[in-house]
């Protein structure tokens, strides 16, 4: 059972990282879509939310072609700062940001959207900078919606297998996460520990989905 | 001059095409925008805030020039501290009454606490009696209570001028005949220079010093009748 609470500790930690690098990303790339105008806008958009309909294998696929230890990528960081991606919780990390990265960018999108620009065209005629519209004013009202967005990227990233197979693989301790570690429990067939672990990762996935509901622009009342 | 505006603006919408071409020059200390609807009023104001990009041009309000094409200057709608009141108010739905009306003063990226206290703020509260809501959120207000707390939060930031878009339109009858008297009487005090949009002949009557009469994006030549309403 030991095995088992390392792989939970392990499976949010990269779930935990992976969300706080799709606030970053995701409001921010959220936030330049649906304010910039610009040619190639809705092409971008998708290439945005490919994720979403890939299959996980494909992108791990792609992953591997970036950033493995033979990519120009791969190989400058390894010579310069001595980090490896491929098959360290680095990587899981990567590959649960990506997977999950459309859940926040379109929530952040949709939220930036529905601020009325009039809102942050009266804060600048009080004088506030461009930076401080962004955090007095947008930010604030589309916040719930990209809090929702955030708790449901982070229930994506808890169930990653594809692309965190293909990028980390599956070492006890290291990269093997949850929904890992379910499969190559079953494939053992040590029926006690699949159970246990499909147990924790069910209770956990519900209450995400419970915490994300509640915050699902609407329940409140903000707005005049 | 207080006003010295020559603006020209293209404007394509779902394929019909808006030439906005609007000169006037007035010492005026309230003057008003006069006109139809779609007139390009608005426009006009959001393009001497500067929150709106003219095609070519030029901007001065109260001696100090705010854009000029031909010199390539345009100031930001931060530097040009215009205080502006929307016609829906645009009031911060997520901040109290006392947050909204100290919004301007507080800089950094983090807005006043609900418990921000500055003369300025104070001294407005009081003169618009909105003592009473200072922690009520914007939807809680009544009409004549968010006007005032438009105008307040504009007016703490000591504008170098004030506009306002119809700032009657979404009251009722009476309350509208007495924030027009209180709207004269505080520009009297703070002689701050005053551009109004309105379509409302009474508007007109009591607050008009002059008239710039809009239509279809161009002054026009007042209507005999509107002139006569003003030198009343």
């Amino acid at each position: 059972m030991e095995a088992a609470w390392v792989a939970l500790l392990l499976t949010l930690k990269v779930a935990g990282w992976a969300t706080a690098l799709n606030l970053v990303l995701g409001v921010g790339v959220g936030f330049a879509m649906a304010r910039l105008r610009f040619p190639g806008r809705d092409l971008l958009d998708a290439v945005f939310t490919l994720p979403m309909v890939m299959p996980p294998t494909v992108l791990g696929y792609y992953l591997l072609v970036l950033i493995g230890t033979h990519s120009a990528i791969g190989s400058w960081l390894n010579h310069t700062f001595g980090i490896r991606l491929i098959f360290t919780w680095q990587g899981a990390v990567i590959a649960a940001t990506v997977v999950a990265f459309p859940l926040v960018f379109k929530a952040a999108r949709a939220s930036f959207e529905t601020v009325d620009p009039q809102l942050e065209d009266a804060a600048r005629t009080l004088g506030l900078r461009e930076v401080a519209v962004f955090s007095r004013v947008s930010l604030p009202l589309a916040w719930h919606g990209i809090l929702a967005g955030l708790l449901l990227s982070f229930a994506r990233a808890l169930g990653e297998f594809g692309a965190t197979l293909m990028v980390a693989g599956s070492i006890p301790g290291r990269t093997q996460t949850l929904s890992i570690a379910v499969y190559e429990a079953v494939q053992a067939g040590q029926d006690d520990t699949a159970n246990f672990l499909v147990a924790v990762t069910s209770i956990v996935c519900i209450a995400v989905l419970l915490a994300a509901n509640r915050l699902v622009p609407g329940r409140v009342a903000l707005r005049d | 001059m207080i006003w010295d505006v020559d603006l020209r603006q293209a404007l394509v919408h779902d394929h019909s095409r808006f030439e906005l071409d609007v000169r006037f020059v007035s010492d005026a200390s309230r003057l008003v925008l006069y006109g139809p609807s779609g007139a390009g009023k608005t426009q006009t104001l959001k393009l001497i805030v500067g929150i709106a990009r003219p095609d070519d041009g030029r901007v001065a309000v109260a001696g100090r020039a705010m854009y000029d094409s031909a010199s390539r200057l345009f100031l930001s709608p931060q530097e040009r501290r215009l205080g502006y009141v929307f016609q829906d108010y645009a009031l911060f739905p997520h901040l109290t009454v006392r947050q909204n009306i100290a919004f301007g003063l507080r800089r950094g990226l983090l807005n006043p606490s609900r418990s921000f206290a500055a003369a300025a703020v104070e001294r407005w509260v009081e003169a618009f009696h909105l003592e009473s809501v200072m922690g009520h959120y914007p939807h809680q207000l009544s009409g004549g209570q968010r006007q005032r707390t438009a105008l307040a939060r504009a007016l703490v930031n000591e504008p170098a001028a004030l506009l306002l878009d119809e700032p009657f339109a979404a009251l009722d009858k009476r309350l509208r005949q007495h924030l027009r008297d209180e709207l004269k009487e505080l520009q009297e005090q703070l002689r701050v220079p005053l551009l109004l949009i309105t379509h409302d002949d009474e508007d007109l009557r009591v607050l008009a010093q002059e008239v710039v009469h809009l239509h279809a994006g161009r002054v026009a030549a007042a209507p005999p009748a509107l002139e006569a309403a003003i030198a009343e």
